[in-house]
């Protein structure tokens, strides 16, 4: 039986719900990339320089990034040759394989969040503007208090004009309190207040938000740092996440924003927003081969519960399912 | 993942072409598979990036090589060309309706700065031309959006129309140009939510809301760190809403840009203005020839180019180029390589402006001081006509005179002299190759 089957197999085992939003939210991500990976597999019937050649470039459309995709095709080309593979439907398997691979990374590193039993979890998210830091945050605490936890919101954009008013929407709409200060005042004064008031209402989760910055401006991964730092002072071993959140649209630079926020920041994950449109997102393969960050939500849709927690197989699945069904009933 | 310049990349591959007259087709085809990658790398479409590297290659086969370039620059520059052309010219002009008011509708996808660069534009059209813009607040599903607005207004001190989100922004975005006309506003801005080019439902509505108040301008707002995606989303807006210009945004962060392009290449419609900064001064116009640098990643490479192109005079080069042949060179025509040298402005900025320049170990701290060549220049100037050009007739009593006359020791008349020595002898070997070979390109010292 094929890795895929076996996927499919182990997923129809488990819960249902989720890998149909995967599937579906991933809908137009899918069309682009199994359409044309179905398109490549039918016209090579044999693999060979051509194919891979292809192959290469359907992965650059997704923004994987030139030298992640050199490496890619070359472990595929590897393990083409080692099992003697010359038909191009057998090779689709092993790509589907070799991406849940990589989306898993080594075994010790945790798709999950690192949520204290007892006691707070502070959560800081970071990123560049308009990537859907305060969208996040208001679905996550949307999923924390169904599940039972006393969540509070740390306001820390005092800079964007409406950032507080959006968070608070937010607040109001998944009923949870808003720890503020007013427009422009210090964001790491903001934490300092959100955290004795956390403590004060023994919180469970504390959902710190900040202003989105280009990662080039000096000043402003500064106090980052500082927000961080504050936050590392009043409780030791926190932040227990710090989520950096990447729009699925963003290009190669996406790699320089994680490779600086994780300099600034120390960053834990990843929440990849914005999955639900044609962006393939590919630039996170590139982050989790260099960086090892992993992926810890996608983004699948505009309502509160389209946050899905990352799950790689259901993920590649979702990328697949309909490409490599189509290919069974060949 | 750090990826260096075009420029320096190119000057690898350029070492062994170093030197030649005309740039081949193997050559271009070697220089083409870096370039490619450099717009891979700046997020231009593969689509996009492999009809430009054809329509390059076609170009850049069989150029002559200027005279003060190599043929990596050379390449460089169609390609700098080809690329700005692409970009089309600066348009950084905003309709105006014969019959005031003028309705701008912004659109986008979620987070590219819609709201934020409405309120730079509304900045720019007061401060600039003097007008008098109506903001509106049409994104009634982004939490806060609308306060969003109302305090960028605030902070403007500009009027901004909304009627709260419970009302359909094609109504809003109707009132609001009732309210303008009624107060006279000029211009109508209106800030429409982000939506996703595949939401049927919400881009319906943006067709209905462009039917009832009839845009002069639908500025598409495209976030610059876009990646492959961006033809696909400026296609499928353009398409559905017909945009009449766009907006990038974020460019103050270290992206290379590549989406300009893109878009540009499907859409052809101008890229009007880019976002430079959160503040609300910070829009300004697109410069074609700026981002075509930004996305080749190349420095300031092409100062350098077009300064040596001002400042060397084609026809003396030529006519140097063939004293050099007949290795008739005099210290005079080395005097007035100099002064040429010099016209570019101080060396150690033209040093810094060479990529790779910076890397290089020493340059980086190296101070080349203008006064040596001032020295050269003083001793040269020192010689009589005759020992110019014939130096070697310049005995040792001659070279302490000429050392007294310039004020500099007799060491470094000497040095002087057998550098020259030197490069003349160069040249002749050169010459004996070019006889027996084909024809070389030849490039004096400082070219």
């Amino acid at each position: 039986m094929g890795f895929f089957n076996k996927l499919k197999q182990k997923l129809t085992k488990q819960t249902n719900v989720v890998t149909e939003k995967f599937k579906e939210g991933l809908t137009k991500t899918r069309e682009n990339i199994s359409t044309k990976v179905n398109d490549l597999v039918a016209r090579y019937r044999k693999v060979d320089e051509d194919f891979f050649e292809e192959l290469e470039e359907i992965l650059i459309q997704a923004d994987v990034g030139f030298d992640t995709v050199l490496e890619l095709v070359d472990e595929l080309k590897m393990e083409v040759k080692r099992r003697n593979i010359q038909d191009s439907v057998a090779v689709r398997d092993i790509i589907v394989e070799k991406l849940v691979e990589i989306y898993k990374g080594d075994e010790e590193e945790i798709n999950t969040l690192n949520i204290q039993n007892d006691g707070l979890t502070v959560i800081l998210f970071v990123g560049v503007n308009g990537v859907g830091k305060t969208t996040t945050i208001g679905k996550l605490a949307h999923k924390f208090k169904q599940e039972g936890k006393k969540v509070l919101l740390a306001a820390g954009d005092t800079f964007r004009a409406g950032a507080i008013e959006q968070l608070e929407v937010w607040g109001e709409r998944v009923g949870v309190d808003v720890i503020k200060q007013s427009e422009g005042s210090d964001p790491a004064a903001v934490m300092y207040d959100a955290i004795q008031a956390a403590r004060a209402r023994d919180t469970d989760i504390l959902l710190c938000d900040t202003a989105g910055r280009l990662q080039n401006k000096v000043n402003l991964m500064k106090e980052l740092e500082k927000v961080k730092r504050v936050i590392e002072r009043e409780i030791p071993g926190a932040p227990h996440e710090v989520l950096l959140v990447l729009d699925a649209t963003t290009g190669q630079n996406a790699m320089v924003q994680a490779k600086q926020f994780k300099e600034a920041t120390d960053v834990t994950g990843i929440v990849l927003t914005k999955l639900d449109g044609t962006a393939k997102g590919g630039i996170v393969i590139a982050i989790r081969k260099e960086l090892h960050i992993p992926v810890k939500f996608v983004g699948l849709g505009e309502k509160m519960d389209d946050l899905q927690e990352f799950n790689p197989e259901q993920y590649v699945y979702g990328l697949f399912a309909g490409l490599v069904e189509e290919g069974d009933e060949e | 993942m750090a990826f260096e310049g075009l420029s320096e990349r190119l000057q690898k591959t350029m070492q062994k072409i170093r030197g030649k007259g005309k740039v081949t087709e193997a050559d271009v085809k070697e220089m083409m598979r870096e370039v490619r990658l450099a717009l891979l790398y700046a997020d231009v479409n593969l689509k996009v990036v492999k009809s430009f590297v054809k329509k390059v290659s076609e170009r850049a086969v069989g150029q002559e090589v200027m005279k003060s370039l190599t043929p990596g620059q050379q390449v460089i520059k169609v390609v700098k060309d080809e690329l700005t052309e692409l970009m089309g010219g600066e348009q950084s002009k905003i309709a105006t309706a014969n019959k005031p008011p003028t309705v701008v509708m912004m659109v986008g996808l979620q987070g590219a700065g819609k709201t934020t660069t409405t309120g730079k534009l509304a900045n720019l059209l007061r401060k600039k031309y003097n007008r008098k813009p109506l903001l509106v607040a049409a994104d009634i599903y982004r939490p806060a959006a609308i306060n969003q607005l109302q305090t960028l207004g605030k902070q403007l001190t500009l009027p901004v129309f909304s009627l709260g989100d419970k009302v359909s922004p094609v109504e809003i975005a109707t009132k609001a140009i009732e309210k303008a006309k009624e107060e006279h506003h000029d211009y109508v801005l209106i800030d429409t939510a982000g939506r996703l080019h595949i939401d049927e439902n919400l881009m319906d509505e943006l067709k209905q809301i462009k039917e009832k108040v009839n845009p002069d301008e639908i500025l598409l707002v495209v976030d610059a760190m876009t990646g492959q995606d961006a033809v696909n989303v400026a296609q499928s807006f353009n398409d559905q809403l017909g945009v009449t210009g766009v907006v990038l945004t974020k460019l103050d962060g270290d992206t290379r840009g590549g989406a300009a392009l893109s878009i540009r290449a499907v859409t052809e419609k101008p890229i009007k203005f880019v976002g430079m900064g959160e503040k609300m001064d910070a829009l300004e116009p697109f410069h074609p020839e700026r981002m075509a640098s930004r996305i080749l990643g190349m420095g300031d490479v092409l100062s350098l180019i077009e300064k040596a192109e001002a400042t060397i005079d084609e026809e003396k080069a030529k006519e140097l180029e063939q004293k050099m042949r007949s290795a008739s060179l005099t210290l005079d025509d080395f005097l007035e390589q100099l002064a040429q040298v010099r016209n570019m402005g101080p060396l150690d900025e033209l040093l810094k402006m060479l990529p790779g320049a910076n890397k290089m170990k020493g340059l980086n701290n190296l101070k080349i001081d203008d006064k040596q060549i001032s020295h050269v220049e003083a001793i040269i100037q020192s010689m009589t006509k005759e020992e110019k050009e014939h130096p070697e007739i310049i005995n040792a009593s001659r070279r302490r005179r000429i050392a007294k006359g310039s004020g500099r020791p007799v060491q470094e008349v000497n040095r002087l002299l057998k550098q020259f020595e030197e490069m003349k002898k160069m040249m002749k070997q050169m010459n004996n190759m070019t006889k027996k070979g084909k024809r070389k390109g030849f490039k004096l010292p400082f070219m």
